[in-house]
């Protein structure tokens, strides 16, 4: 790319082909139409932590020779917030509120990853009612990200109206889950053994009404965009990484799938429900924002699916486990057995204790392979808790996609990179 | 994952090409682990990552745990992921504390091996203060660059202000 | 009911007395209508700053400011501005890590006269649950806070009542605290020196005009 600019390789326009998809030449970095007696110098311009990117507090060192960037070095742990530290101090349940507000857009994915790993240690075994509410809530928060992520990153690539219209469908899926939980956020929904409470009446008729809806609105957003010439000519052929490079970067998520690399973990791993479910994983080809803005939109839809599925085979029975060592007797016995009240005093003040061992557990959650490592030593404290946030590693993958492209070209990849600054710092 | 007798045949192949290197092969809870001498844990890792019929290229999580009363202290963990037979192994190299000579615990770096480890091993050493020997650029990641002590070491307090009622606020107000 | 209708309602009772006094007239006389109608013009017209920390960024400003359910817009602060120097509203929409105190410190200096600061969700208002080395414990511990909206994260409602109080805080008539609204003095526990010791002279008055209310 760099002999690009001596080369000095020409600009296309965007070509219209036949039926109408239009479709935007490689545009490389001109060549410097500064005559030779000028010179130039490389500028090192800091963006951020405080930018109009709605991103997070990121901050980006950027070393820009004109427009193209050369080098850029993304300075992060502006919320660290030693989440993993404090949950070392907690009971296991205590911890749950705690890890869902690391990755603050997709907080149902973290409490699976928690809870998921804890049930391992504890070799407790979740009911099929649960996890099919589990999966339903996964994939809810899923398209809740995506979402989120849509309205953000066509903001900053000047759709302003995108922003409005995914936020719209934000709040209804803050509705079902205000609805099944009582919180918007963080809803602290998921429990080591199950859910903590069974959905109410109603809501699986609102939940039906949404995901026929859904479909519907995910294509007037793709009309919108897709066709779109400025978001065309911004996001094709730009912030390429190849398949090879991101495996060896750890990528994994929609940005290794617009890759080409068809590795989702829901797929290849068992976990809860997904195994009885019939869903396809959107796959890209070039690997480039545009592949990367379509597999997430695809996602969308697929998660869609996934949910109708899961709402027609919703088994009946208990939304939680039934060992009382380890989840919390319903309260409707506590007036009447003992043995119960023992249990749920037990388990309120001091908590269950577990077993040492150690687990290392990955979901897919929508930016890639969120993984757990619950370390337990015995006592009713966690030792050690450690996530490996997708955005983390995907961020190491921002230089390659930035690197000698330009400036704008780096916000447009920053968005389509899809990092949760929450995950990042944790 | 491989399965207990398939991980005491990765660990008698390895002790073939390395001898030594590996000191223990844990299977629990249906997840092997192998426990490596902290020396040869790069030789370990290429030989998972390169040889033919493991190939385990992807590196999912390369974290660190403290031990806190056992010794040795640290534990550094290597989640290693193949992604076409879909199976995960874990490598552990066990680091000891040598604090009383005022020192950092160090390890070889596997950036080399797994780039992906660069993000990773520069957040262990941020809150753990292990030195991972042959890093690009091993500094602070999450923490502020002057930031003195490795916060998540057990020892370290965890910090915060008490929480303040009218009887003690006096005392804390 | 408000500060200002409360003393002018005493005024003409002819209960306001000394310093009191001064107060209101100073209020009355000083504050011309042309501060009012600055004042007025400042509330309504707020700009907030686009500033997002974590969680409570999802909720506002996106889904408060932009939503077209909880709409900002309505109370005039759709407007928000990336650069300090253009803003009024700074809302420190989540935690404070001590590696982003300076740089919030630094955006509050960078603002131009009359700001002011929403610390909304608990973190921001006291660290909420994340006692910790990482956060700052409230972030009045490094920068002056006009209102405080609890909640992890406060309802988009939650935040939309905060911005009325502080609009009419703006304007200059600020909502009286709970307990003079509600007569609740005296409900403070017994301070200075736990749950056993004498009562505060303020609690103590308290106590015995309640005793004598209920005739114990």
């Amino acid at each position: 790319m760099a002999d690009d600019i001596h080369a000095g390789a020409a600009t296309a326009g965007p070509v219209t082909d036949d039926g109408g998809a239009l479709r935007a030449e490689l545009s490389s970095p001109p060549p410097s139409s500064v005559p030779p007696a000028v010179e130039t110098e490389v500028m090192t311009v800091n963006i951020g932590p405080h930018h109009p990117a709605t991103h997070g507090v990121l901050r980006l060192v950027v070393d820009l020779e004109g427009e193209v960037v050369r080098d850029v070095r993304p300075m992060i742990g502006y919320v660290h917030t030693g989440i993993e530290k404090s949950c070392e101090d907690k009971s296991y349940w205590k911890a749950i509120p705690f890890v869902e507000r690391m990755d603050y857009v997709s907080y149902f994915f973290q409490m699976e990853a928690f809870c998921g790993a804890v049930e391992r240690l504890i070799d407790l075994e979740i009911p099929p009612r649960a996890k099919y509410l589990r999966t339903i809530f996964l994939e809810l928060n899923r398209i809740h990200s995506h979402l989120v992520w849509l309205g953000t990153t066509a903001l900053d690539l000047g759709a302003v109206s995108m922003l409005w219209y995914c936020f719209r469908e934000r709040d209804r899926i803050l509705d079902l889950f205000e609805m099944a939980t009582g919180q918007r956020m963080h809803t602290r929904y998921f429990q080591v053994g199950g859910v903590i409470e069974d959905i109410p009446l109603g809501f699986e008729e609102k939940l039906r009404a949404f995901v026929e809806e859904m479909p519907i609105r995910v294509g007037q957003y793709e009309a919108l965009l897709d066709r779109n010439e400025v978001f065309l000519s911004r996001t094709k052929n730009v912030g390429i990484v190849d398949r090879e490079r991101l495996l060896e970067l750890g990528v994994t998520g929609p940005l290794l799938r617009a890759a080409g690399e068809p590795w989702d973990l829901r797929k290849a791993f068992d976990y809860l429900a997904y195994p009885e479910l019939d869903f396809r994983i959107p796959v890209g080809t070039v690997g480039d924002n545009y592949d990367r803005y379509r597999v997430r939109v695809a996602e969308m839809v697929e998660s869609t699916r996934i949910i109708g599925q899961a709402l027609e085979k919703l088994p009946a029975g208990p939304f939680i486990a039934d060992d009382r060592k380890y989840v919390l007797p319903p309260r409707s016995e506590l007036p009447t057995s003992m043995e119960a009240l023992i249990h749920h005093f037990k388990l309120v003040t001091e908590g269950y204790r577990v077993a040492p061992g150690e687990i290392y557990y990955a979901i897919e959650s929508p930016r890639g392979e969120l993984g757990c490592f619950v370390l337990a030593d015995g006592s009713a404290r966690p030792a050690r808790v450690h996530y490996r946030d997708p955005s983390f590693v995907n961020l190491q993958a921002f230089r390659d996609m930035s690197v000698d492209g330009y400036i704008a070209d780096m916000i447009a990849s920053l968005g389509m990179l899809d990092p949760i600054l929450g995950g990042v710092d944790r | 994952m491989p399965d207990a007798p398939g991980l005491e045949l990765i660990r008698g192949e390895i002790e073939q090409d390395h001898p030594g290197a590996v000191l223990d092969a844990s299977f629990e809870r249906g997840r092997p682990a192998l426990i490596v001498d902290p020396e040869q844990v790069l030789s370990v890792l290429g030989w998972l990552r390169d040889a033919p019929g493991q190939e385990y290229r992807f590196l999912s999580s390369l974290h660190v745990a403290d031990y806190l009363p056992a010794e040795p202290r640290f534990g550094v963990h290597y989640e290693l992921l193949n992604r076409n037979r879909v199976e995960r192994i874990r490598v552990k190299a066990m680091l000891a504390d040598p604090a009383a000579a005022r020192e950092l615990p160090e390890i070889d770096s596997c950036v080399e091996l797994f780039p992906t480890a660069e993000f990773q091993e520069r957040e262990a050493y941020d809150f753990f203060g292990v030195v991972f020997r042959g890093h690009p650029e091993l500094t602070r990641i999450l923490m502020p660059d002057d930031y003195v002590g490795w916060p998540q070491r057990r020892d370290f307090p965890i910090g915060g202000e008490p929480v303040e009622f009218t009887y003690n606020e006096r005392q804390y107000g | 009911m408000r500060t200002r209708q409360l003393r002018a309602r005493d005024m003409l009772r002819g209960d306001l007395e000394g310093e009191e006094l001064e107060r209101h007239v100073e209020e009355k006389v000083v504050m011309t209508s042309f501060d009012k109608l600055l004042n007025w013009g400042r509330a309504n017209s707020c700009f907030p700053l686009t500033f997002g920390l974590a969680c409570c960024a999802i909720e506002a400003p996106i889904a408060v400011v932009g939503s077209p359910r909880y709409d900002l817009g309505r109370f005039g602060a759709e407007a928000l501005r990336a650069s300090p120097r253009q803003a009024d509203l700074i809302i420190l929409s989540g935690r404070v890590s001590i590696k982003m105190a300076p740089v919030v410190r630094r955006l509050y200096d960078q603002m131009l006269e009359p700001k002011w600061v929403m610390a909304m969700g608990a973190c921001s208002s006291s660290a909420g649950m994340f006692a910790n080395y990482a956060v700052v414990q409230g972030a009045d511990k490094f920068m002056p806070v006009d209102i405080y909206v609890p909640g992890c994260p406060p309802r988009p409602e939650a935040v939309l009542y905060g911005f009325t109080k502080l609009q009419r805080q703006i304007m200059g008539n600020p909502d009286q605290d709970w307990r003079t609204r509600y007569r609740a003095h005296g409900s403070e526990e017994w301070a200075r020196g736990g749950p056993r010791s004498e009562p505060s002279g303020e609690a103590a008055e308290a106590y015995r005009a309640a005793r004598e209310l209920i005739g114990a």
